[in-house]
Order: C-alpha cells, then sequence, then structure tokens
C-alpha cells in the first residue's frame, strides 16, 4: 500500500479524567466534570492560550491532545507541514444540540454566535491549525467507530504523496460529558510501524483499559 | 451608573468565558477590542446579544457597536440611555 514505511512516533489517550502520553500517565483527576478536567489539565501542562476557555469541548479535546504530540513538533522559523486526519462518530453533536436548545423557544430566543462557530467538528481542526501555525492538509471524517485501515492508508497516502512530512490523527469523541480521545502522530521515522494491526492494538489497549 | 459597569463587567467574563481574566482587570476606560482585552468579532456579536437579552436594546446597525462597545464606560453609558428592561 505505501511505497516506504511510516511509523507511529508518538500516542496519546485520554478518557475518564486521564490523560496518557506514550503509554505514561501523565494526568489524572477523580472523576469530574469534563469543563473541570479540562480546565485543570489546562492549567497543568501551563498552556497560555486565553482562547482555549471559549472552545467547545471537542475542541479542547483535540487541542489539548494536539498540544501534547506537536509541543516538540513544531519548529516556529520554519512551515510545518503536519496534516490533521481525525475522525469521530458524533460529529459535533453535543454542541449542535446546545445550539438547538438556544433557539427552540420563540419566547426566549438568544442564539449564540460563539457557541454557533462550533456546529462543525472540523472547527477542531482550525483551532490546532490557528495555535500551530499550520497551513497543511486537514480532514474530519465520521465514522460508526474508530476506522483503522482507512486512517492509516490516508495519513500514508499523504506522506508518500509529500503532500505531508508529518500527519497528526487519530479519533476524538465527544457527546454528553462521555469523552475518547486516540491522538497518534505518523511520520517517515520511529519504532512502532504504522499498520492496521497497530492502530487497532493500541486503540484498543488504550481505550478500554479501564 | 457604577453599579452597572461592575455588573457588565461581571457579565462579559462570564459571557465570553474569559477564564483568565478578573474583574479589576477591567478599568471602565480600557479598549474591549484590539490592544484591551483583546476581544474578536465572534465576542462582538455575543455583546449585541447580550444587549438584547438583558437589556432589552436592539442594534439594528451592527456597526453601531464599534462605538458602543468601546469600553465598559461607553457601554454603560448606552445602556443606561437606551434600556427596555
Amino acid at each position: 500500500m505505501s511505497e516506504n514505511k511510516t511509523f507511529i512516533q508518538s500516542i496519546c489517550t485520554i478518557q475518564n479524567s486521564e490523560i496518557i502520553l506514550d503509554g505514561e500517565t501523565i494526568f489524572k483527576m477523580e472523576p469530574t466534570s469534563f469543563s473541570d478536567f479540562s480546565k485543570k489539565a489546562y492549567q497543568d501542562f501551563e498552556v497560555n492560550y486565553p482562547k482555549f476557555f471559549k472552545m467547545d469541548s471537542l475542541s479542547k479535546l483535540a487541542f489539548l491532545g494536539a498540544e501534547l504530540l506537536l509541543k516538540n513538533e513544531i519548529d516556529d522559523l520554519k512551515e510545518n507541514n503536519i496534516a490533521l486526519i481525525f475522525s469521530n462518530n458524533s460529529s459535533s453533536l453535543d454542541t449542535d444540540i446546545k445550539y438547538q436548545k438556544s433557539i427552540s423557544d420563540a419566547e426566549n430566543y438568544f442564539p449564540s454566535p460563539a457557541v454557533f462557530v462550533y456546529t462543525l467538528p472540523n472547527i477542531c481542526l482550525g483551532e490546532i491549525s490557528i495555535r500551530h501555525q499550520l497551513k497543511s492538509e486537514n480532514s474530519f471524517f465520521i465514522f460508526e467507530d474508530f476506522n483503522p485501515a482507512f486512517m492509516m492508508k490516508y495519513a500514508s497516502v499523504l506522506i508518500d504523496s509529500k503532500k505531508a512530512d508529518k500527519v497528526l490523527c487519530g479519533w476524538v469523541e465527544y457527546l454528553d460529558e462521555k469523552y475518547k480521545v486516540f491522538l497518534y502522530l505518523v511520520g517517515r521515522e520511529g519504532i512502532i510501524e504504522h499498520k492496521i494491526e497497530t492502530l487497532i492494538t493500541e486503540f484498543n489497549k488504550q481505550l478500554w483499559k479501564h | 451608573m457604577e453599579a452597572l459597569k461592575q455588573e457588565l463587567k461581571e457579565k462579559i467574563i462570564d459571557v465570553l468565558n474569559l477564564e483568565d481574566i478578573n474583574l479589576e482587570d477591567i478599568k471602565d476606560n480600557d479598549p474591549l477590542f484590539g490592544d484591551g482585552l483583546g476581544l474578536d468579532s465572534i465576542d462582538a456579536l455575543e455583546l449585541i446579544v447580550m444587549l438584547d437579552k438583558d437589556y432589552g436594546i436592539k442594534l439594528v446597525d451592527p456597526k453601531e457597536g464599534k462605538t458602543i462597545f468601546q469600553s465598559i464606560e461607553t457601554m454603560a453609558a448606552y445602556i443606561k440611555e437606551n434600556r427596555a428592561k
């Protein structure tokens, strides 16, 4: 499928008030609301980006994962060609419902512009691109479940065709306080070979161990 | 007027999710946009909704916002003059 081998360079998972980076728990809280968890994680990682607090939950999740996976990848002195290929099951439904509630009562009709701008899932890719000044390819796909075959092929094609030097890809799901993140960085070098079987193993290992 | 200005500061922090900003950080004459609080165009739209929802003021021309939202002082003066609730 791929002309040359590609490798998974780093993996970040976020679920149940816990953030794991490359197999190591780097942040964990007792079960709490997502709002509380994401705020504490933001503070713990000493991120200075006030716009974080304006984001919806899906974008906060994607932002935190990208922050951890890209912190050593971004060179401010050059253009970083890191593509973003994300997927999930619920699209931006959580925010869509929130927005719908604000316009469902004709007597109390106050649609929020700040909520409306997040009623598309790929907005989270824009947030990451703005944060890291990426002008690379990005796409957000909606699947029933994590689709390793599709994701692997897409990322490999981007690298093989030199459309991207690296690809940050994976699964970012949020609906009604339930969330799962499985993001990974793919590149030409590394130890873990970028294969469908590996993605399945890593996805299952990280997300369902609780 | 002082109570209204205080109320506006609290509402702005809450409505615009300015988590890192305290009440005392917002001076009455500080610019809200640009170099001041660094609000953006979506924040401006959110402030227009807030005027409608909380004070019964409907801005027909969004360009009016540029003058009204210069600072807490200008916002409070406009609300005092035009509020319907």
